[in-house]
């Protein structure tokens, strides 16, 4: 009862659950994919973004909640019978079967014609550029050949869905940068669904129509690379999304979406993300690239130099505030530790998060 | 390993290789006491017998109706070897892949019989079936035989088994395999090579395997080492040199399947299956 | 379209790891219920059903009978000197063999015994051990004894049988667990300054302990539970007559069944008992991994 994908025209998680014993791995996730989105899962490790690949691909069975493909329920089909693609983490290709064998597979198990699957295999071998290593077994590829046949097997039985399991964190800086445009071109060349699971945020960013974050097995956000580059909901996410300065102070005023902290003695403007009122505790968090020295004076975060470090064209800098807090931030001129800074940013690229972290 | 070029060291290295080659010296020697004997026309009171003749073996074959033993013998290895292969396999895989209540107890049902020797168990295993009318024929030696093989099979499977990624079980599934196609196109290829060294560790066992099918056979379900030990038993009747000839065929049966074992796993494996 | 979220039994024990494929493993677990655990229970039941007298009167005659609670002790008197005598045996020759590259073709040697059993190395020292036997001319022509040793159809043979098949168990057995100690925690002993018997002492033999617990036993086991060989190579009517002996007679020669399953339960619980406190004092000792902090 392979699922037929004309018909589908969105994937629904329905308060999706997973325990293992007593530990809650994912609590009530629910989202809606749309046909043709490309979806990165991301989170740190441990988040469950891992779990929802797993139990989306049937590999793992629910505690709660259901998965809805359009009108169907598909939870309790097994993975065989879900029909989807997906690429593993570390390729789980056969190791046993030639790559041709490894992408014909999926074909093989559908009883698809013998010169047919033929036919597709190539053009799948064509489309992830592997010509000329059909032949090969998988222990005689490389890691990046390796993945082009994970990719070509996942995608030869045009699954309804694609799902993607961490699938470049075994190869090199340069060969990741090199895959990743390879999966979004083949997904644009194939209009495919993908749900893609990585903890790198670049790689989400970079290659998502939306991003999923998950934390302790809860959604925090679904947005746009945009949103989540700049407007995260939550100060966790923005944390996650490198606003990596974190400082607390007590809001002075707020007003329509901005709002001035008092921090010590200075008073930093932001814009707010959340409900903040005068006279409670928040956050401010600062991305360290946006973060740099001023003159004295001028109203800014003062804090003691540690370190700086150099990183071709700026320093970057190490300071610690008077209460203890941690700062990273960017210099064009080399400090010396011991130094006292005051550290700046604009205000639109400050956010304000009321309440307690 | 720590290389040390002390006196007192090196005695102590000479004495254990002394040892040792005192231990294998006796042991070729009672070997080739064995096929010395049974190609001596006579042997009394020499180090070498007066003559050497082949007669013997033809001797032996038909007295110990050697045909008939050796084809019984071979229908019953291939059906413990079979048995336990169908019987053993798939629980391995379970056991492997599966963490389920009551495990421990299951693990220590399968461990019980390689630890008790087969004397022990075979007593009242011997009685149930000889009440149950099995025994005295081929079927109750081939069950008796089954018990320490199928968990000896089990236990040599799981690390097997433990060590192919379960991804590429996984893998298999999302793209369509069903139970079955997973079995024969994924699991079967990559086990094959764990199942054969088992099974043929199987086969050298039920071979030289003496309590269980002492106690189980009947006269016409005998394997060749009963038909060796009732042989020794009344020694006298024939002469010893028959009596050698047939435990040549014997070792020679029972070594060329341990030689091919031995070019599947390593030797300490017969012995360290009972390790936890 | 619903929204019913309730999950349903299969996938619930599913998560438990209950589904299909545990079910695999129940053809293995009936066959060994059937044949190994019933036997043992209906051998213990039997045994209290004897052909006459009380529910006791199998084990009453065999402790008031010394030539069938004797060979307790007869056994005993063998298969412990065996097992002791292998293990000292053992544990050198696997500190010797472990430094070794080539092991392969000394363990293939040793390996020859045990797979070719007892039987046979009772037929090969029947000729080997005799008063004609190569091992008493050698002895003779080095002229350390003027006349042949009998080692034949007494305690020796026996004996000897035992340790020939016994050796390669316990050694190969010993070389296995020796092999699973990190080398790298000798070597962090030597460059700490201790010499090859503090090492030995202090490092590889604590490591080595619980494991040579386990070896005993099994060693043990195995020559308690020694027959073809006191059949053939020992005096099975006297010096030699083991426990399996009693047993074998009273099932084949008596046709005494619950005799002889009583005579069986007294064998596994001698040999329970033996285990139990081995295993009880292993308990005492450091049982953790032996490799060198990487797990």
């Amino acid at each position: 009862m392979t699922i037929n994908a004309a018909s589908f025209r969105e994937l629904r998680l329905d308060r999706l659950s997973r325990d293992f014993g007593s530990h809650n791995a994912l609590k009530d996730v629910s989202l809606t994919i749309g046909k043709g989105e490309f979806i990165a899962l991301l989170g740190p490790s441990g988040c469950g973004k891992s779990t929802t690949l797993n139990l989306i691909a049937g590999l793992l069975p629910a505690t709660g909640g259901g998965i809805w493909l359009d009108d169907k329920r598909i939870d309790p089909l097994r993975p065989e019978e879900r029909g989807f693609g997906m690429v593993f983490q570390n390729y789980a290709l056969f190791p046993h079967m030639s790559v041709n064998r490894n992408i014909g597979f999926g074909l093989k198990m559908r009883g698809v014609p013998r010169a047919e699957i033929d036919r597709r295999v190539a053009e799948a071998a064509a489309l992830v550029r592997l010509q000329g290593q059909t032949e090969k077994l998988p222990g005689q590829l490389s890691g990046g050949q390796q993945q082009r046949v994970a990719i070509a097997r996942a995608i030869v039985v045009e699954p309804p869905l694609v799902l993607m399991d961490e699938p470049l964190s075994n190869l090199d800086a340069k060969l990741r940068l090199e895959m990743r445009a390879e999966i979004r071109r083949i997904h644009n060349t194939l209009g495919a669904t993908t749900i893609y699971v990585t903890h790198d945020q670049e790689e989400a960013l970079s290659l998502a129509d939306r991003i999923v974050v998950l934390r302790d097995g809860v959604v925090r956000q679904v947005g746009t690379p945009e949103d989540l580059f700049s407007r995260p909901d939550h100060l966790d996410v923005a944390e996650f999304m490198g606003f990596r300065n974190k400082v607390k102070g007590q809001v002075a005023s707020a007003a329509e979406g901005r709002a001035t902290v008092a921090v010590g003695e200075a008073q930093i403007a932001g814009r707010t993300r959340n409900a903040v009122t005068a006279g409670a505790e928040a956050w401010l968090a600062i991305r360290p690239e946006d973060l740099h020295p001023v003159a004295a004076g001028q109203p800014g975060l003062t804090a003691q130099v540690v370190s700086t470090e150099f990183r071709g064209r700026e320093f970057v800098g190490f300071a610690r505030m008077a209460d203890g807090t941690d700062l990273s931030f960017l210099a064009h001129d080399k400090l010396s530790p011991g130094e006292t800074v005051t550290l700046a940013a604009e205000p639109d690229r400050v956010l304000v998060y009321g309440g307690a972290a | 390993m720590v290389k040390d070029t002390r006196i007192s060291t090196k005695l102590w290295a000479a004495a254990n290789w002394t040892l040792i080659g005192f231990f294998i010296v006796n042991l070729l020697a009672m070997i080739a006491t064995v096929v010395t004997s049974s190609f001596a026309t006579r042997w009394l009171g020499t180090w070498l017998p007066a003559g050497w003749t082949t007669r013997w073996y033809s001797a032996a074959w038909s007295e110990f109706q050697l045909h008939d033993v050796l084809l019984v013998t071979f229908q019953i290895v291939f059906l413990v070897v079979v048995l336990s292969g169908l019987i053993g396999v798939p629980a391995a895989y379970a056991l492997a892949r599966r963490d389920f209540p009551g495990k421990k107890l299951v693990m220590l049902l399968f461990l019980l019989p390689l630890l008790v020797p087969p004397i022990t168990f075979g007593i009242p295993l011997a009685t149930v079936l000889y009440q149950t009318g099995f025994a005295g024929q081929m079927s109750g030696v081939v069950l008796a035989n089954l018990v320490p093989t199928v968990p000896f099979v089990i236990l040599v499977m799981i690390p097997f088994i433990e060590q192919i990624d379960t991804k590429i079980e996984q893998a298999a599934r999302v793209f369509g395999a069903n139970t079955f196609k997973l079995f024969v196109h994924v699991l079967l290829p990559l086990l094959m090579p764990g199942i054969l060294a088992a099974l043929l560790l199987v086969l050298v066992r039920t071979l030289a395997m003496f309590e269980l099918t002492f106690l189980t056979a009947g006269p016409t379900s005998q394997t060749l080492v009963v038909a060796l030990y009732y042989a020794v038993f009344a020694s006298g009747v024939r002469a010893v040199q028959s009596i050698d000839a047939m435990a040549v065929i014997y070792m020679v049966t029972t070594l060329i399947w341990l030689v091919i074992a031995l070019r599947f796993v390593n030797p300490t494996q017969i012995v360290a299956r009972a390790k936890k | 379209m619903s929204t019913d979220v309730s999950i349903p039994l299969k996938q619930r024990l599913a998560a438990r790891g209950l589904d299909g494929l545990t079910l695999l493993v129940v053809p293995a677990v009936l066959f060994l219920l059937a044949l190994f655990i019933y036997p043992f229970l209906y051998g213990l039941f039997l045994s209290f059903e004897p052909k006459q007298g009380g529910v006791f009167a199998n084990y009453q005659r065999f402790f008031s009978d010394s030539f069938l609670y004797g060979t307790i002790g007869t056994t005993l008197w063998l298969a412990l000197p065996v097992t002791i005598a292998t293990l000292a045996l053992a544990i050198p020759i696997a500190f010797r063999v472990r430094l070794m590259r080539n092991q392969r073709l000394l363990t293939t040697i040793l390996v020859i015994p045990i797979t070719l059993g007892t039987v046979l190395v009772a037929e090969g020292l029947l000729n080997y051990l005799g008063p004609q036997g190569w091992f008493n001319r050698t002895l003779m022509t080095l002229g350390l004894i003027s006349s042949p040793v009998k080692l034949l159809h007494n305690y020796w043979g026996v004996m000897l049988s035992l340790v020939i098949t016994g050796f390669p168990f316990t050694f190969l057995l010993t070389l296995s667990y020796l092999s699973g100690i990190d080398p790298a925690l000798e070597q962090a002993g030597a460059t700490l300054g201790a010499g090859p018997w503090e090492r030995f002492k202090h490092i590889l033999f604590p490591l080595l302990l619980p494991g040579l617990a386990i070896t005993f036993c099994l060693s043990f086991v195995q020559a308690f539970s020694v027959f073809p060989s006191a059949v053939l190579l020992g005096a099975p009517a006297g010096p030699t007559r083991v426990i399996s002996i009693a047993a074998y007679q009273a099932a084949f020669e008596e046709y005494d069944y619950s005799m002889a399953s009583a005579v069986a339960m007294i064998m596994a619980l001698v040999q329970l008992a033996i285990v139990v406190a081995v295993l009880a004092a292993r308990g005492l000792l450091y049982r953790g991994p032996a490799g060198g902090g990487k797990g």
